[in-house]
């Protein structure tokens, strides 16, 4: 016997594989493991759209909230203020004014203003317009993130997918009410507003309609409670959850459930300037379109804190408070897709793919080793290697085992023993062409060797295609595949010849004491 | 041991005809299997909603049927067993938007009362997501097949990048016509099985084609026809072995890898006997009928041979200051 670079090489590599797989297959505390995809250990998938077209029409809503906030102060009389997803528009009565009103307009970023007799027209130039969509997305999935670290799930991923979708995967949820609780965070607007009730018409809100109450500049909002209960509110808030700084749980003093909340300075001002001019009237507090209280104003409000109270549950009041602290979403998410798959699902699954794993490398190991004999024996220390590792490098990226993942291994096993079959089958020839043992080896190698590589590398194109075009549990697919086929060219063509290598003073000997493995003669026995 | 010892050359192109109909009869019941049932996309591609259910016992469909009529979202919905009686899928052409409380969770509000369960899985694919999936679907295999036929061409002849396409477009029609057969779910998965027997398929026919290239350099013989003979009965053991034990670990899966795994081992399965039968039968066949030439390839390599020396006798010269 004698060492050769192929030996040693291969000899690393087990050594490496089989150091490296060991966190995963024995779970130990430490080291890098391969995670298990979410149709293996169940969890849920979603690929989120973003309304954008809202993310435009909020920021307009704001605006002209902000404009009417500046002319009051600076006591501009203003009229037939008008806003839709386009732009804004407003009447300045006294024309003296309307340098100072296009002034203030035109310092907002990507404002484009027009001044038409004493009308003033607002619009966002397309680039303003673009960009504030793509905060929306970008604000959508800081949010979404902000809330789920909150949320208490191991390692929850939030990423960008294309231009405009949100990936989120969630592992290790385990019941359908916890997944709708998870989907309830992400999706909450978690939009707070403080809105003025329309103390004149508040009487008539039962008998009015929507369309007369826009005509006021009034909206109708649902009360909490019950839906109907209405309240009659100025279409534009007073201030919104933008300029909120701190929401947490706290109790009443009836021991419910109530969220605190506390406002920017600028959120302070404005809250205080508008409680204190209006003593006696009601306020709205409106979260995502619903009223969840609306209190009577008894003295001018400073310090910018208050308080939500509505009917829920400790858990809800919870998440609620996460949702508002991780700031409101811009514009609403949608859903695009969605996969769930509960944990049981996911360990029958393992439970099925090691079955059929297993069951396909028996086959396997005992058809070469019945066939092949000895070379049968070297082609499966080779398949072993390989699944090792196939593990350790999928460990030690870090990479995701799927379903589709595991059958890829069950395939790899198939294909990485064709290499050791077709080395077989050459040598086997040159030997009855009657070469030497050892030049049957190297010619058999180097004759294999060309076949095995376009073979390998056409497959290898089809599994980066694959990568590239696949998602979620087929790129897994795609992952084993690729390399296994590499781990393969180490182990069954390098792997192998080292083996050969080592063994061939012994095989050429064995011409005068038979093995026990290759009773039938060198040549029959052997290849 | 050695089943597959094979001492005599087989005429196998002699049966190329043969071999020729039976193919464009399979591929052509394929076609117009395609055309007339048609795939049974999955929502991958066609967009909708799966939920699985797991009952404790036996579920019980009619009931399901019955509860599912109280919403119009449940419309055309179908309800099928899934591997055990006691576990359904019902399929929707639906989806919703809604993120808070989508169609899984109304389904299972719908199915409530009708004894235990559990909500095992529940896809919900949009539409607009559903025909991203198909297009990227389809440029994946164009890709695939693309970036193989430029390998080949590089690595072999064109001859041998075409008579290779002609076999996988072969395969791969077979394999799809028998989905269309047996109605299974065409999605995601079984693209990927699909683009496996591209590989698988090309595999096989690389290396007949290696041998016949090596035949085709080394023998004296300009008789393309018995090359090829002679290459496919030299690779046939390993033809028939490979095959085989690929067959076996895809018949594993197929039969013990679960319900989910079902549909890719089907197409998998297909498309090894199919693959293995195209290297020998419709590869090598059509390499013929492209009238490779083997003298005329005898001579091009001969030339390419005599220009190398020509340049390695310049650059020996150049070396050595003769120039």
């Amino acid at each position: 016997m004698k060492l050769n670079y192929r030996i040693v090489i291969f000899a690393l590599a087990i050594v490496f594989g089989v150091f490296f797989s060991i966190p995963s297959l024995l779970q130990t505390e430490g080291g890098k493991k391969v995670s298990l995809g979410l149709d293996l250990q169940g969890g849920l998938h979603m690929l989120l759209g973003v309304k954008t077209d809202e993310a435009v029409k909020s920021r307009i809503k704001s605006i002209a909230a902000s404009v009417k906030h500046f002319t009051e102060k600076k006591d501009i009389l203003i009229d037939e203020l008008k806003f839709d997803e386009n732009g804004l528009s407003f009447v300045v009565l006294d024309s003296d004014d309307l340098p100072s009103v296009k002034e203030y307009l035109s310092k907002i970023e990507g404002a484009k203003v027009s001044v038409n007799a004493e009308r003033i027209s607002f619009s966002f130039s397309a680039e303003e317009i673009e960009k504030t969509k793509q905060d929306a997305i970008s604000q959508a999935i800081e949010t979404i993130r902000n809330r789920l670290d909150q949320f208490g799930l191991a390692e929850p991923v939030v990423a960008r997918q294309g231009d405009e979708k949100i990936l989120v995967q969630l592992a290790g949820i385990k019941t359908a009410e916890d997944e709708q609780r998870a989907r309830e965070l992400i999706s909450r607007a978690a939009k707070l507003e403080l809105m003025a009730v329309d103390e004149a018409r508040a009487g008539r809100v039962y008998a009015m309609s929507n369309h007369e109450a826009a005509s006021f500049g009034d909206v109708i909002l649902p009360d909490a409670k019950s839906d109907k209960i209405k309240h009659l509110v100025r279409e534009i808030p007073i201030l919104d959850g933008g300029m909120l700084t701190d929401a947490h749980v706290g109790f009443d003093q009836n021991n419910r459930p109530v969220i605190n909340f506390s406002l920017n300075a600028e959120g302070a001002e404005l809250f205080g300037d508008f409680t204190g001019k209006n003593v006696g009237s009601h306020l709205a507090i409106v979260l995502d379109g619903v009223v969840y209280s609306a209190p009577v104003i008894n003295e001018r409000i400073g310090g910018g804190s208050g308080q939500i109270s509505g009917d829920y549950s400790v858990v809800e009041a919870k998440d609620l408070a996460i949702a508002l602290r991780s700031g409101a979403l811009l514009a609403p998410i949608y859903l695009m897709e969605k996969r769930s798959v509960g944990p049981s699902l996911g360990a029958d699954s393992i439970e099925a793919s090691m079955i059929a794993l297993i069951g396909g490398f028996v086959l396997v190991i005992i058809f070469m080793m019945v066939y092949y004999k000895l070379a049968g024996v070297i082609a499966n220390i080779a398949l072993i290697a390989n699944l090792f590792i196939i593990l350790a490098v999928m460990s030690l990226f870090g990479a995701t085992l799927t379903l589709p993942g595991m059958a890829g291994i069950v395939l790899t096993v198939g294909m990485a023993v064709d290499a050791n079959v077709i080395i077989s089958e050459r040598i086997r020839e040159l030997v009855y062409q009657g070469m030497s043992i050892h030049k049957a080896i190297e010619e058999g190698y180097a004759n294999a060797m060309r076949a095995i590589l376009d073979a390998n590398i056409t497959t290898l194109i089809a599994a980066v295609v694959l990568y590239a075009y696949g998602t979620g549990a087929i790129k897994g697919f795609a992952i084993t595949i690729s390399i296994g086929i590499l781990a393969s060219m180490l182990t069954a063509i390098l792997g192998t010849h080292g083996i050969y290598q080592m063994l061939e003073s012994k095989i050429q000997k064995s011409k005068k004491q038979p093995f026990v493995v290759w009773d039938k003669g060198v040549v029959d026995g052997v290849f | 041991m050695e089943f597959f010892k094979y001492t005599k050359t087989f005429n196998f192109m002699g049966k190329s005809k043969l071999a020729m109909v039976f193919s464009i009869v399979l591929v052509l019941a394929s076609y117009a299997l395609l055309a007339t049932k048609g795939l049974n996309y999955g929502v991958d591609f066609a967009g909708g909603t799966v939920v699985q259910v797991k009952y404790n016992s036996v579920a019980p469909i009619d009931d399901m049927r019955e509860k599912l009529k109280s919403n119009e979202l449940f419309d055309n919905s179908s309800i099928t067993e899934f591997g055990s009686p006691d576990e359904v899928v019902i399929r929707m052409k639906t989806t919703t938007g809604d993120v808070t409380v989508d169609i899984g969770d109304v389904t299972r509000e719908a199915l409530s009362g009708t004894g235990e369960f559990e909500v095992r899985r529940v896809d919900i694919v949009g539409p607009k997501v559903g025909s991203e999936l198909k297009e990227k679907g389809i440029m994946s295999l164009v890709l695939a097949v693309l970036g193989i036929l430029i390998y080949v061409a590089f690595r072999f002849e064109w001859r041998f990048a075409v008579a290779s396409i002609v076999a996988l477009v072969h395969d791969v029609s077979i394999a799809l016509g028998a989905l269309a057969l047996s109605g299974i779910d065409v999605n995601l998965d079984v693209l990927a099985a699909l683009l496996t027997i591209l590989g698988y398929s090309l595999n096989d026919t690389i290396i007949v084609f290696d041998r016949i290239r090596e035949g085709v350099v080394s023998s004296k013989n300009i008789e393309l026809s018995e090359i090829i003979d002679e290459s496919v009965t030299r690779t046939l053991a390993r033809t028939t072995l490979t095959s085989l034990t690929t067959f076996f670990v895809v018949f594993t899966l197929f039969m013990f890898g679960g319900e989910i795994i079902h549909p890719f081992a089907f197409t998998l399965l297909v498309g090894v006997v199919v693959g293995t039968y195209s290297s020998i039968f419709v590869a090598s066949p059509i390499l013929l009928a492209f009238g490779f030439d083997v003298k005329n390839y005898h001579q091009k390599l001969a030339d390419k041979a005599k220009r190398e020396a020509e340049k390695e006798k310049m650059r020996a010269q150049f070396e050595s200051g003769v120039m």
